[in-house]
């Protein structure tokens, strides 16, 4: 896509050709890398049309049967027919198809070799203890208490340390971020440059000269420890402490609404920041629906579609002089848009309220013919005694027609199938809710989780910045997450120096005097 | 004894103000049964609020002002009129004292006659314009 070459080079694409590890040192071990087969950005996203009809053949219905399917009205997901494939969706489809091949085996070699690297360093200590008595046993000096006590020493600090790698790096990745995590690589090049000395020194001065001192290479194992522990709580510093106290102010945008929040963060790089943003949005926001767009597009359609521009002076097309001719034009023009748009507004306000109050009684007289049987009236049930889904499937037929035509008018219906809405009415019945509570999912667009995965529009991120993405966040910069619907514009604001003074005010000094004027006559 | 509005008032220089800006008012208490009335009512005082005095024409003043005046009573018929400020009573300074002390000065039991230094807002336009003319 070519607005993005404008950028500068350090976009998503670009890290395409360079580097060796990406992820550092997040597995030291070989941890059980599951594969979760639905990890978001590797999901193809063709938008295929919801299949499932809500009313049409369902035998249950008694009432009047004049309904349409439920999914039909779904003109706003695929571009052309329910079998072709529009333009956007090959793009995607393709878009997907080269990056999930490349990022995989970046993603695994940088696992690798974090984990070789891990193993290489646990059982480096080991090694130093075990080489002297393999190599040259008969001459080393016996190993008296002290020595013996320093066994023990080693074998628990090395269990403290694999405790402490395990809990603080064998996670489960949860993103893949375009560049090298930078404190991750440092913290590797580290460790790797401190065994390695460690190493030489060893080769060098005791391998080779054969030390009979045991002791003292025994110590010299304790210290290689111990110093690896150091290394583990800068680790923890680093990586996790230092970005826990918040120090910016970060706004995102949602290019197509203007939704807005703000979140706070401490030192991050860009991309880490982008992270948090992400993983909040799908939390935060409003899910994304694109029925609700069309609206403001025919207006401006509308708005410049009056005005047609005519060359009277010859050829020689002058193309900006006519764009602000048109502009000019248009705004001295007294269109009356305004009024429709109010009124327009006032009358789906109203629509969606009447909608609303038949939807809110058909669900609490549905909710009425429910009553949960108590463990000893299970035995002697009048009538016939149903679980939950069942009960779900009898009262469900009176609120359906209701439901569906308030989700139409809110232009909700592709994001709730029968299924769905099925499945939710149980879950209800059998927590107790009442019918407020049933109907909290349905009122109001709730947050993207809620809803399923391929309703989301959203999984492949780009993040676009001008700064390198992997320098820390600044007062002022901008960087923008795009997927392709939409895009979340991220601005960032540093929280201002607080100067925080005291005065002390002592709890007997709060006095008062009552304000008169009286009149007195003499 | 009554004096008279078209008579300009007597001389008797003050500290504060220039003197044809005031005026001496000589009232002789009436007597009611056991009490001695002057009639009219006084408001202000510095232990009092400022701001609430509708005849002052500073509102910080807390001087001593004439609220009311009772019709036909010895103040009314002596030429006090409503919103003068009283300045000095028989002698004594009113223009720094509590309510209570000013009521105790003009409400003496022993004394028959008071005799009043006050100043109005009035006199001053008088003044200005017999000046100007």
């Amino acid at each position: 896509m070519d607005t993005e070459s404008t950028y500068s080079g350090y976009s998503h694409y670009s890290g395409h050709s360079k580097k060796a590890h990406r992820q550092g040192s997040r597995d030291r071990h070989k941890s059980p890398r599951s594969k979760d087969g639905s990890r978001s950005e590797k999901s193809v996203t063709i938008q295929t049309p919801p299949a499932e009809p809500l009313l049409g053949n369902d035998a249950s219905r008694t009432e009047e049967g004049q309904d349409d399917n439920w999914g039909e009205t779904t003109t706003a997901i695929t571009g052309t027919s329910e079998h072709s494939i529009s333009q956007e969706d090959i793009a995607r489809i393709s878009k997907d198809l080269e990056d999930s091949v490349g990022l995989d085996c970046k993603r695994y070699l940088g696992l690798t070799v974090a984990a070789v690297l891990g193993l290489l360093v646990f059982l480096t200590p080991i090694a130093f203890i075990l080489l002297p008595q393999i190599l040259w046993r008969d001459d080393l000096e016996p190993c008296g208490t002290v020595c013996e006590g320093l066994f023990i020493s080693v074998a628990f600090k090395l269990l403290i340390l694999l405790i402490g790698t395990w809990a603080l790096f064998f996670r489960q990745p949860k993103a893949d971020i375009p560049r090298v995590f930078v404190f991750r690589a440092l913290l590797l090049v580290l460790i790797f440059l401190f065994v390695f000395s460690y190493w030489l020194f060893y080769g060098v001065r005791i391998l080779d000269s054969k030390d009979t001192n045991y002791q003292g290479i025994v110590q010299y194992a304790v210290s290689l420890v111990d110093a690896l522990l150091f290394i583990h709580y800068l680790a923890i510093v680093l990586l996790e402490l230092r970005q826990l106290q918040p120090m910016f102010t970060v706004k995102v945008v949602r290019s197509t609404d203007g939704e807005s929040r703000y979140y706070s963060l401490g030192h991050l790089s860009i991309q880490r920041a982008a992270l948090v943003v992400l993983e909040n949005y799908y939390r935060d926001f409003p899910v994304y629906n694109p029925a609700l767009l069309t609206a403001s597009k025919s207006r401006a359609a509308k708005h410049m579609a009056g005005l047609k521009v005519y060359n009277v002076d010859g050829p020689g097309n002058n193309a900006s002089g006519q764009s602000r001719a048109m502009i000019a034009a248009a705004a001295r023009r007294r269109d009356s848009s305004h009024n429709e748009l109010y009124y327009e507004e006032a009358d789906h306000e109203r629509r969606v309220k009447k909608r609303r109050a038949r939807l809110v009684v058909a669900v609490e007289e549905a909710f009425t013919h429910i009553k949960r049987l108590q463990t000893e009236e299970q035995q002697k049930a009048p009538g016939e005694m149903m679980d939950s889904r069942e009960a779900a499937q009898a009262i469900f037929p009176s609120m359906a027609r209701a439901l569906q035509k308030y989700l139409r008018t809110t232009r909700q219906q592709q994001y709730h199938s029968m299924e769905s809405i099925l499945q939710h009415l149980s879950f209800c019945i059998t927590n107790n809710m009442t019918p407020k509570a049933f109907l909290e999912r349905y009122l109001s667009p709730g947050p993207t989780l809620q809803y399923d995965r391929d309703r989301w529009f959203s999984k492949q991120w780009t993040l676009v910045s001008e700064e390198a993405v992997t320098s820390g966040l600044q007062d002022g910069i901008v960087f923008v997450l795009k997927c392709l619907d939409f895009s979340l514009v991220a601005n960032v604001k540093k929280i201002p120096f607080i100067k925080l003074s005291e005065e002390f005010i002592d709890p007997k000094s709060h006095k008062f005097v009552l304000r008169l004027q009286s009149e007195t006559s003499v | 004894m009554l004096c008279d509005s078209s008579v300009p008032p007597t001389a008797f220089r003050s500290v504060s103000q220039p003197s044809y800006l005031q005026q001496r008012i000589e009232i002789h208490k009436l007597r009611q049964g056991d009490n001695l009335i002057l009639g009219f009512s006084i408001g202000g005082g510095i232990d009092q609020d400022p701001t609430q005095n509708p005849f002052s024409e500073d509102k910080t003043d807390k001087g001593i002002y004439v609220t009311r005046v009772t019709e036909g009573g010895p103040a009314e018929i002596a030429g006090l009129q409503i919103g003068d400020k009283i300045m000095q009573v028989n002698g004594w300074d009113m223009t720094m004292v509590t309510h209570d002390q000013a009521r105790k000065r003009l409400t003496k039991r022993n004394e028959e006659v008071v005799r009043l230094l006050v100043t109005r807002q009035s006199l001053q336009k008088a003044v200005q314009q017999s000046m100007m003319s």
